[in-house]
């Protein structure tokens, strides 16, 4: 399984944010995108996960185990915010996603409880996510990426809201998941703390001509 | 699916109730009308289909523009959009859990309401059955306007405005049905099948129309 | 999306804005000069046509009414193109045309209405009745107005087109729909109290200044269309213009 990208850009509003970004990452390799705040950091991983449209180029998953149409459907997608339901109780968020999810061809995902437990927080599962702390809120949102199987993970300033001891917990996370074949990709301004990870740095605005209406 | 429809119910009934603020809204709507065109039974009755078909129409747009919105916000929309799944399903499911949720109570809440515009057995009835009919569509429709409420930085009342309009067909031959069952020469049947294939129209360019607009709106 | 054919990209070259701010400025003259000609006659035979045994002079509110409502119509249909311009192409003149033909269909409908209503008063009687075309060309009326108010609540012209035409689209496919409901509608509340405009066979001494007006007016609105356009874009490039200067002085400090 390979994720290829080929001479990417991508535009929001008439400003190009990004030109020409090429890479590939094989299974169980990792992508760290660096750069400024504003260098397009986000835009590219929305552009990976489908969300937003590529101006020119393409992001494909090869040889993966069931056929994809889209990037996005073999991904998961973790953003600034959490896509949990505060008046749902963390076990039925969890719940949700995992029957809504479905895993991909080639792995089977944890169960709700187990997921919970490797974020260190399945004591208190049970209770609603607004209840939560921030940083409590975050590695729930995490526990999502593992009660669903996806052998792709896109990570948006993962680890924002965390501290030392959770961003540990999440290195951990990301580790199993590359042991197991997977592939992330994560923007981010802290050091993961992974080894071997390949390094996308983003320079930044290519900005609007001014005769872009010309 | 099932799972979205079923999160969605529950949501629903946890966040503050949003079943109960619809039918809240449209028993004061029914309510205020007397005090506008007063106290006489026999004009209530006559004109209090019409009455509770506007209440009804009004109270099913109340909640619509949060549909997406609420999803977007917490980010669970960029996870519904990437599924394999087909955007226009999804919708369609979240569209009726949201009837479900807020357009059931409505229909229920109704014949109590028919009551008290001196509504006869007959046009309660006919009220109820096309309500029970007609309400999906008004659902369907808006979805597209709620779609394109995601869009937007202050959705709410804007949606209510292009959504109207839409909406209009729906009203004529709920209320015709409705009239046709009360006054012995006129038909019922063709209005309501009418108001049924309206629904099954709704129900799918509502959807298509939504799942367009949330891919093309989302940043 | 798919690469686009060739047959495709070439019509992209031809219709990019600067080719279009070119074309407008050697078409516009000709077509307002057409205009100009076209009304001074139609107006011409207008005033100067025989009244209407029955309807007397008001007879001639119908030369401006009937192309105003007959543009209210053509207009969402141009909208309509344009909105799968923007979606199926994602043309960005197709942006432009369909924000810039919204408020001139409004325009139009307005003018339908306001004359049907003069008409009607000395007619049927009364300022306004809710009769199948008069109702549904105010729902009409309605939806233009929808349609500026979402174009106007958004900052982004690029999403509020592609969002716009989606809903264009939606209530193109309506219409007809609400047409057929309202004329259902007004026959079970007020049969046969009607008049219909269209009475019997139209006298060719009215066909004429009416078609002459109906030309005029078509004409009307492709002028005011494309100045529309050519506005829209030069306000699109101010707002590229201001957000560079506004960076650039960002980069400097």
């Amino acid at each position: 399984m390979r994720l290829v990208a080929e001479g990417l850009s991508a535009r929001r509003g008439e400003d190009l944010i990004f030109q020409d970004i090429s890479f590939e990452i094989a299974a169980g390799e990792a992508l760290v995108v660096k750069g400024p705040n504003g260098s397009g950091k986000s835009t590219l991983l929305r552009v990976l996960a489908g969300l937003l449209p590529a101006e020119a180029g393409t992001a494909k998953l090869l040889a993966a185990a069931q056929p994809v149409e889209r990037l996005s459907e073999a991904a998961h997608y973790l953003g600034h915010r959490n896509a949990m339901k505060r008046e749902l109780t963390v076990e039925e968020n969890l719940a949700f996603w995992k029957a809504f999810l479905g895993d991909f061809a080639n792995g089977a995902a944890v169960s709700v409880d187990e997921a919970a437990e490797s974020v260190g927080l399945g004591s208190i599962a049970h209770l609603p996510f607004g209840y939560l702390s921030a940083g409590q809120q975050r590695r729930m949102a995490m526990a999502k990426l593992l009660v669903a199987w996806r052998p792709v993970w896109i990570l948006d300033e993962p680890t924002a809201a965390l501290d030392v001891d959770a961003e540990k917990m999440f290195t951990g996370l990301v580790t199993t998941h590359l042991a197991r074949g997977g592939i992330a990709i994560a923007a981010t301004h802290q050091p993961l703390g992974l080894e071997g990870v390949k390094e996308l740095r983003m320079e930044g605005f290519v900005y609007a001509h001014p005769e872009a209406w010309a | 699916m099932i799972a979205l429809l079923l999160r969605d119910l529950k949501l629903s009934v946890r966040s503050g109730g949003g079943a109960l603020i619809g039918v809240l809204f449209f028993m004061t709507v029914v309510a205020v009308i007397p005090f506008g065109v007063g106290p006489d039974l026999n004009l209530l009755s006559r004109i209090g289909p019409a009455i509770l078909w506007i209440g009804a129409l009004l109270a099913s747009l109340l909640g619509l523009d949060r549909l997406f919105q609420a999803e977007r916000e917490d980010g669970s929309l960029d996870l519904l959009l990437m599924q394999e799944t087909p955007l226009v399903l999804t919708v369609f499911v979240k569209c009726v859990a949201h009837w479900i949720a807020t357009g059931l109570p409505l229909v229920i809440a109704s014949p109590l309401l028919g009551l008290f515009m001196n509504m006869d057995e007959v046009a309660i009835g006919a009220t109820t059955l096309t309500l029970l009919a007609g309400t999906p569509a008004i659902t369907f429709i808006g979805a597209a306007g709620a779609g394109i409420a995601v869009a937007l930085p202050r959705g709410g009342l804007l949606v209510s405005i292009l959504v109207l309009p839409l909406a209009i067909p729906v009203l004529i031959f709920g209320v015709s049905a409705v009239y046709a069952a009360i006054q012995e020469p006129a038909p019922f049947l063709p209005p309501f099948l009418i108001l049924v294939a309206l629904n099954l129209f709704f129900a799918v360019i509502g959807p298509v129309a939504a799942a367009a607009a949330l891919r093309l709106s989302s940043d | 999306m798919s690469e686009p054919s060739l047959a495709i990209r070439k019509f992209s070259d031809l219709a990019n804005p600067t080719r279009f701010l070119a074309l407008v400025s050697t078409v516009w003259p000709w077509l307002a000069g057409l205009t100009l000609c076209l009304f001074a006659i139609g107006l011409y035979l207008s005033f100067t046509g025989l009244g209407d045994y029955q309807q007397g002079e008001t007879v001639r509110i119908m030369y401006v009414h009937v192309p105003a409502a007959w543009l209210s119509m053509m207009c969402y249909t141009v909208m309509a193109l344009s909105a799968l311009g923007t979606l199926v192409w994602r043309h960005p003149l197709a942006d432009v045309s369909a924000k810039a033909a919204a408020p001139i269909g409004a325009c139009f409908t307005l003018v339908a209405l306001i004359t049907g209503s003069l008409w009607g008063k000395p007619m049927w009687g009364t300022w306004w009745v809710w009769d199948a075309r008069l109702t549904s060309v105010f729902v009409l009326f309605l939806m233009y107005l929808g349609l500026i108010a979402l174009n106007r609540a958004m900052d982004d012209p690029t999403r509020a087109a592609k969002v716009s035409a989606v809903l264009i689209l939606v209530g193109f496919v309506n219409i007809p729909i609400i047409k057929f409901s309202v004329e259902w509608w007004n026959t079970l509340h007020q049969p046969a109290s009607v008049i219909r405009m269209d009475g019997p066979t139209i006298d060719p001494a009215f066909l004429w200044p009416l078609l002459v007006m109906a030309i005029a007016f078509t004409m009307l609105f492709f002028t005011l269309h494309i100045l529309a356009m050519r506005n829209e874009i030069l306000r699109r490039r101010i707002a590229v213009l201001r957000r560079h200067a506004a960076r650039s002085a960002g980069d400097a400090a």
